[in-house]
C-alpha cells in the first residue's frame, strides 16, 4: 500500500507534468485507434463492394490496383457457365468527376448484379436499369451531392447521364457512387470488352479451392481469391494498414518521449529521496519497480483516456452524414488490446533510462545532493 | 588509536570494528580518513566529535555500507563491509540511520514514513503496525500518526526519523548530527529520547556531533582530527 502511495505521491506532486504525460499517451492512443479504425473500416467497406453477395473475386494477376485490372468479358461469360458457379458478375470500376466533386466512384455493372438486387430503391425501379446507354442509377449520397432527382440529367465526367433510379446501400463507397450499365462504362472508360473484376458466388462454398484452381488453369493471366484472402493480400490494403500503424506508432513514440521526459524529471528532482529509500533498505529492484510503476500508471491512465477519447471521436465521426458508410466504428477488442499494450510498452520503454539512472544512484553521494 | 573503553563493556561482543581505515575523495585529492581505528561493543553509546570535514560522517557511511574504504577494513557484527556483503540485509536489519536533516518524505504521513523500512524488508503489516505503535508511544508521537510531515515540528520530525530508523529493530544506530538542526531545548529532548531508546533496546549507538555537552553523556567520547580517532580523556 505504501509502495503504491510512493508511486502515486510523486505523480500527484507534479500534477501538470503528469497531466501532460498522460495527455501525450492519450492523444497517441486516440490517434492510433482512430486512424487504424477508420482505415480498417474503409478497407472493410471496399472489401464489401467486392463481396456483395459473392465470396470470390477474380481479377488480373499482378496488378497493384484493381482500377488497372482488365478481365476479358469472355472470361466472365465462361466462368458464369461453370457448374459450380451460382452467378458471376463482371464489375468495372472507374473514377469520374463532376463540377464540384473531383472524385466519384463509378460502377459498371450488369442488370442482374447483386448490388441492384439487394439495395433499397428510393426512387425508380431496378427493371429500368440498362435500358439505355446513358442511364445511371445514383447512390443516395451521390444524388444529394449532385443535387439530382429521378429523371434529371446529371453531368458526370465528359458526359451527361439520365438518372433512372436512386438507391440506398449500407456501403459508403456505393452510396456515394454512380452505377451505370457495364457496356456504357466500358465505352466511357475506354475499356471495351473488359471489366475490372468478376465477383463470383459459388453454389457450394467448399468448391472455392477447386474454383481457384480452375481459374488458374483456364486463365493464367487471372487470379481468383476468396474475399478474406483478398483483403489480406491486396497490396493497397496492406499499404494503407501499414501506413495507419506507422502513423499511430509515431504518435506513440512521441507519447513515449513525453513519458521519458516526465520520468527523468521525476528521478532528477528527488535524488535525495531515492537515496533515503536506499538507506532505509530499498533494493535497486524496488527503486526500479517504483519508477516503472509511475510510468505504468501514466501509461495506463493515458491509454484508457485515449481509448475513451478515440471511441467518442469515432462515434461523433459516425454521426457526420458525409461520412456515412465510410467509417465503421465497431470496436475491435483485439485492436484495443494491441493499442493499450503498445501504449504500456511505450510507457515502460520511456522509463527505462530514468529507472536505470535511479537504480544506480549512490546513497552516499545523493545524501549530499541539495 | 581508539580501543574499546576500559569499562564493563569490555566483556561484551564487538559489533563495530574499523581498522586502519583510509578514505579519500576526488580521486585522492582530499584524504578524510588516515588510518582510523574504532571498536564499539554491543549496547555501547559512542560519540564522535570533531571539526566539520574531519570524517565523522564518512566513518558512519562506511559502517552503514553506503561507501567503501580505500584501505583497511570495516566490519559490522563480525562481517566485513565490502562490495560482496549483502548490504540490503545490513541496511534492513542490522543498522539504522538518523541524519541531521530528518530526510522524511513530505507527502507521506508520519506513519507512512516510519513504515518505509518495513515495506523495504517485507515485514508483514500487522507486525509493522505493532512496532510503529510501540515506538510512537515511546516517542510521544501516537497522536500525530496521520499527520503529514509538513505539519510536524522540527522535534517531531526528528523523533519520526528516529522511529523510522528503529522500525526493523536494528542493533546498531548510526546518528549523524541527529540534533544539529534543532534548538537547544528540543535538542535535549530528542537526545534524551535517543539515549533512552538505545538503552532499553540494547542498541549500539555511534553518533557524530558537534555538541560536546550531548557527547559527554555517551558511554564514550571519541575525538576525530587529522583523519584519525582519539579516545577523549573524559572516557579514558
Amino acid at each position: 500500500m505504501i509502495f503504491l502511495k510512493l508511486i502515486v505521491t510523486n505523480l500527484q506532486r507534479h500534477r501538470i507534468r503528469t497531466f501532460i504525460s498522460v495527455a501525450g499517451i492519450a492523444f497517441s492512443v486516440a490517434a492510433m485507434l482512430t486512424v487504424v479504425t477508420i482505415l480498417q473500416g474503409a478497407i472493410g467497406m471496399f472489401s464489401g463492394i467486392l463481396s456483395s453477395d459473392s465470396e470470390i473475386v477474380v481479377f488480373e494477376r499482378n496488378v497493384s490496383d484493381l482500377f488497372f485490372s482488365n478481365v476479358p468479358s469472355a472470361a466472365a461469360a465462361e466462368i458464369a457457365g461453370w457448374s459450380m458457379v451460382a452467378h458471376a458478375d463482371p464489375v468495372l470500376f472507374g473514377i469520374v468527376s463532376s463540377a464540384d466533386h473531383p472524385i466519384i466512384t463509378c460502377f459498371g455493372i450488369t442488370a442482374s448484379d447483386a448490388r441492384l438486387r439487394n439495395a433499397t430503391w428510393i426512387a425508380g425501379e431496378r427493371r429500368a436499369f440498362a435500358q439505355n446507354a446513358d442511364d445511371v442509377v445514383l447512390g443516395e449520397r451521390a444524388a444529394q451531392f449532385l443535387n439530382a432527382k429521378l429523371g434529371d440529367h446529371v453531368p458526370i465526367g465528359h458526359g451527361a447521364f439520365h438518372v433512372i433510379g436512386i438507391l440506398k446501400t449500407a456501403n459508403g463507397f456505393e452510396d456515394g457512387g454512380v452505377f451505370m450499365p457495364l457496356a456504357s462504362a466500358q465505352t466511357f472508360f475506354h475499356k471495351d470488352g473488359t471489366s475490372s473484376v468478376i465477383t463470383v458466388k459459388l453454389r457450394n462454398k467448399d468448391d472455392a479451392a477447386s474454383f481457384k484452381a480452375m481459374v488458374k488453369a483456364n486463365f493464367p493471366s487471372l487470379i481468383g481469391l476468396e474475399d478474406a484472402e483478398f483483403t489480406r493480400s491486396y497490396s493497397q490494403f496492406r499499404i494503407l494498414t501499414a501506413t495507419a500503424w506507422a502513423v499511430g506508432g509515431c504518435g506513440l513514440v512521441l507519447g513515449g518521449l513525453g513519458v521519458a521526459n516526465t520520468m527523468i524529471m521525476s528521478v532528477f528532482t528527488r535524488i535525495r529521496e531515492i537515496a533515503i529509500l536506499r538507506v532505509n533498505g530499498f533494493s535497486h529492484l524496488q527503486i526500479g519497480v517504483m519508477i516503472f510503476g509511475e510510468s505504468a500508471v501514466v501509461s495506463t491512465v493515458g491509454a484508457v483516456s485515449g481509448l475513451l477519447a478515440g471511441t467518442c471521436f469515432l462515434v461523433i465521426l459516425k454521426q457526420v452524414p458525409a461520412l456515412h458508410g465510410y467509417i465503421d466504428v465497431t470496436m475491435q477488442p483485439l485492436l484495443m488490446l494491441i493499442v493499450v499494450l503498445l501504449a504500456l510498452f511505450t510507457g515502460i520503454a520511456g522509463a527505462l533510462y530514468p529507472a536505470a539512472y535511479a537504480m544506480r544512484i549512490r546513497a552516499v553521494e545523493a545524501l549530499r545532493f541539495e | 588509536m581508539s580501543l574499546p573503553a576500559k569499562t564493563p563493556n569490555q566483556s561484551r561482543r564487538i559489533v563495530l570494528h574499523a581498522q586502519d581505515v583510509w578514505k579519500s575523495y576526488d580521486t585522492g585529492a582530499i584524504t578524510v580518513l588516515k588510518g582510523a581505528n574504532l571498536e564499539a561493543v554491543e549496547g555501547q553509546s559512542v560519540a564522535l566529535c570533531g571539526p566539520s570535514g574531519c570524517g565523522k560522517s564518512t566513518l558512519l557511511h562506511l559502517f552503514g555500507g553506503l561507501d567503501w574504504v580505500d584501505r583497511g577494513h570495516v566490519s559490522v557484527n563480525g562481517a566485513k563491509i565490502d562490495r560482496h556483503r549483502n548490504l540490503l540485509r545490513l541496511l534492513r536489519h542490522e543498522v539504522g540511520f538518523v541524519f541531521q536533516l530528518h530526510n522524511l518524505i513530505p507527502d507521506l504521513t508520519l506513519a507512512e514514513n516510519c513504515l518505509i523500512p518495513t515495506v523495504a524488508a517485507g515485514v508483514d503489516r500487522t507486525t509493522a503496525l505493532a512496532r510503529l505503535k510501540q515506538l510512537t508511544d515511546r516517542t510521544g508521537l501516537t497522536h500525530r500518526l496521520d499527520q503529514r510531515i509538513q505539519k510536524l515540528s522540527g522535534g517531531e520530525r526528528q523523533r519520526t526519523a528516529l522511529c523510522r530508523a528503529l522500525m526493523n529493530k536494528p542493533k546498531i544506530l548510526l546518528a549523524d548530527e541527529p540534533t544539529g538542526s534543532l534548538d537547544e531545548a528540543t535538542s535535549t529532548t530528542v537526545f534524551n529520547l535517543l539515549l533512552d531508546l538505545v538503552a532499553t533496546e540494547g542498541i549500539t549507538l555511534v553518533m557524530a556531533t558537534h555538541d560536546r555537552s550531548l557527547a559527554e553523556r555517551c558511554d564514550r567520547l571519541l575525538e576525530m582530527h587529522d583523519g584519525r580517532i582519539h579516545e577523549s580523556q573524559q572516557t579514558q
